[in-house]
């Protein structure tokens, strides 16, 4: 099966949807690779080239390059999706969702809610997360939890090439407003991706490895760093169960239950700050329904409270590291009451 | 040196580079016969025994229970009482290990499956082996693929070609299934005997894929050579209604092992990532609609729409079935009433699943049956 790069999966999930349905639109700064700039038209194919060929095959009818204005495409992206449309629209960092946040938040998250389920948003927002690049404070965000709260929204953050088209295309075919997260140091990372369209059902979890010690549940980027850690703990002789959930909403609850009750122990991995998280959401979730099965506390491996650092050797320190992540494991490994 | 016999790693399935051992079920000093079970090997996408090809004494275990190894590592060596330790230390020192497979050679492109175009579709197929003798085509059942013959292809392309197929609608091939009946089935195996330019074959058929065996059969009689029905469809009305739509409708992970578990004797064969890699077949665009599509042709209101058994009596070739004993999705009662008329191979502490479940067993049955009607 030929592998692909996240950014081909993307890529893929959008042109082939597109060809699919005619009402799906594609809305956003840069997208058509920046209207109005010299030079060839889509010579970029968007900030990521994610949307590389897109304008080219569909036209500007439905690849709509934007002022830089979120407010304005989040607006008329909401507008378009309660009226037939199927946008898909490019929030390039997630940390700008401040400036849009009332179309998302208060508007397209309540609209089948207010309007007694008459009114469909069929809306993906599209936007980067994570630290790693030394982007600095305002760049380098993983606000997922945030969108998570809100009900109405659905939440996505893939880990990986494969399941980042089939969830796409799961979102694209989704009636509700879904945020889609995409983690920028992981664009290259490459896995088997079938060239055909697929889904994959939201709030079904990943078990990326079986073990019977300690469950991890982590996501995007750590989904990585805890399989490093998983790796090296292994031959220690602990096992780990590692769970990505994929979609933070809907979650699957389940899948983390049965695996902590299995386990007795678990840690969370997660690159965003500390306070009302995912990570504390997961911890509340086990804390709550599985309180009988714990054998040690629970571990949250996460970013300090603190804003993300400029400084390379700052931001290294503020993201979760497999070495972070492992040293948390044996502590719930060799915890005795 | 030449009685000193290695046993090594196998390769089941085409991505398998390394193998877990669990355990080993025989000691040193034991000896044993053909087919017997020596140790249980874990990979990637499956569990199962490792039978022994021939008899002889287990002298030493090199590979101990909990290592990981490469396809090909030597795991335990086997010689008669007669040869001395000193040469049996030699030959584990000068065994040759193989490279460790780099990630690029794990999918070795002669042993790799391929599109063609075959009857105007796009069908995948693995084609191994070769010689002169007759080759042999292997069709696998409802909602499986050519994954289904992982143990079987290999051993049996060591004597002749082996070809397995994904039918329409499965695996790598194309999702249209038309009608999804026996004839459309039938007649993308006879695309298959054409686009390889084969004359003369023997046909071996898995539940479903029995039935179409039957069938290509009945419709061309001179290129067939014998038919080898493993667990087949087609030869009386029962079948797992429960289990047919069950597979159909499954989308979630956490409803599949209980589903497929009916398929087997021992659950534990059922691993996690044979149902992942189920989950992701099935989650293709169009897949479901295709399956839905042929259970209805097949299988509607929990019964079986085919009766092949009077097509099979007026056949004049070679027959035999297999079937396991404790099969719950076809009864193992279809192939105890042809007992009084073909040679019928029942195999105990086996489901639906015998040519995984007991491999090397089913391997010797084919071989031997080929053989004898080349």
């Amino acid at each position: 099966m030929p592998q692909k790069s996240i950014r081909q999966a993307l890529n893929e999930a959008l042109a082939q949807e597109m060809r699919r349905d005619p009402r799906i639109i594609v809305i956003g700064e840069d997208v058509a690779g920046g209207a109005g700039s010299e030079g060839q038209r889509d010579a970029y194919g968007g900030v990521l080239g994610v949307t590389k060929g897109l304008f080219g095959e569909f036209g500007e009818s439905r690849v709509i390059d934007t002022p830089i204005t979120e407010s304005a495409i989040m607006g008329a992206a909401a507008g378009a999706a309660v009226t037939g449309l199927r946008p898909v629209a490019e929030l390039m960092f997630s940390d700008f969702f401040g400036v849009c946040f009332d179309q998302i938040f208060n508007q397209a998250a309540k609209f089948r809610y207010m309007f007694g389920g008459k009114a469909t948003t069929p809306l993906v927002i599209r936007t980067m997360i994570g630290a790693g690049r030394s982007a600095a404070a305002q760049h380098s965000q993983s606000p997922y939890g945030i969108f998570t709260s809100v009900p109405g929204l659905k939440c996505v953050v893939p880990s990986n090439a494969y399941d980042a088209k089939g969830l796409l295309i799961s979102a694209i075919r989704d009636d509700d407003p879904v945020i889609f997260c995409e983690h920028k140091l992981m664009y290259d990372l490459r896995a088997e991706v079938p060239d055909e369209p697929y889904t994959i059902p939201f709030g079904e979890a990943n078990i990326v490895r079986d073990g019977d010690d300690v469950t991890i549940v982590a996501l995007a980027r750590m989904v990585h760093y805890a399989a490093e850690a998983a790796e090296a703990l292994a031959k220690e002789g602990i096992e780990i169960e590692l769970i990505d959930p994929r979609t933070t909403s809907p979650l699957d609850e389940d899948t983390i239950l049965e695996s902590v009750e299995r386990t007795g122990r678990l840690v969370i991995v997660d690159e965003a700050t500390p306070r009302c998280s995912f990570a504390t959401d997961i911890a509340a979730l086990v804390a709550d329904r599985a309180f009988a099965a714990l054998k040690a506390p629970i571990r949250r491996v996460t970013a300090p409270h603190t804003p993300v650092p400029f400084s390379p050797s700052l931001e290294k320190l503020y993201i979760p590291s497999p070495e972070k992540i492992a040293a948390a494991v044996r502590e719930v490994y060799g915890y005795a009451k | 040196m030449t009685e000193i016999t290695a046993i090594t790693m196998p390769k089941w399935g085409l991505t398998m580079t390394e193998g877990k051992i669990l355990g080993w079920l025989k000691q040193e000093g034991d000896s044993y016969g053909a087919g017997e079970e020596l140790l249980e090997i874990e990979t990637t996408k499956i569990t199962n025994v490792f039978e022994a090809s021939d008899p002889g004494i287990l002298r030493r275990i090199v590979g101990a229970a909990g290592a990981s190894l490469p396809v090909g590592a030597l795991l335990a060596v086997s010689a008669p009482q007669s040869v001395p330790d000193a040469e049996i230390d030699a030959f584990v020192a000068g065994f040759a290990a193989p490279e460790p497979a780099a990630e690029a050679t794990a999918e070795d492109t002669a042993l790799a499956p391929r599109e063609i175009e075959a009857g105007g579709r796009r069908l995948r197929v693995l084609d191994l082996g070769g010689g002169s003798a007759t080759p042999v085509v292997l069709v696998h059942g409802f909602g499986a693929d050519l994954n289904a013959w992982m143990f079987n292809q290999p051993a049996l392309a060591g004597s002749r070609r082996a070809i397995a197929l994904d039918l329409p609608g499965h695996g790598g091939s194309v999702k249209v299934v038309g009608a999804g009946d026996a004839e459309i089935f039938a007649g993308a195996v006879s695309d298959v005997l054409a686009a390889f330019d084969l004359d003369r074959v023997h046909l071996v058929g898995h539940s479903m894929g029995g039935a179409i065996a039957i069938e290509v059969a009945r419709q061309q009689k001179e290129r067939v050579a014998s038919l080898t029905l493993i667990a087949s469809a087609g030869l009386g009305p029962e079948i797992n209604g429960a289990f047919i739509d069950g597979f159909v409708r499954l989308q979630r992970r956490r409803e599949a092992p209980e589903l497929l578990a009916a398929l087997v004797h021992d659950p534990a064969l059922i691993s996690r990532a044979m149902i992942e890699e189920l989950l992701r077949y099935k989650r293709l665009d169009g897949v479901d609609a295709a399956l839905a599509t042929i259970a209805r042709a097949w299988f509607a209101q929990g019964s079986q729409v085919l009766d092949l058994r009077p097509a099979l009596a007026a056949l004049s070739l070679p027959v035999q079935v297999i079937w396991g004993h404790d099969d719950r999705i076809i009864p193992v009662a279809h192939a105890e009433a042809l007992a009084g008329t073909l040679p019928v191979h029942i195999l105990d502490q086996v489901g639906h699943l015998p040519q995984m479940e007991k491999a090397g067993e089913v391997n010797r049955v084919i071989a031997r049956f080929l053989d004898a009607h080349d």
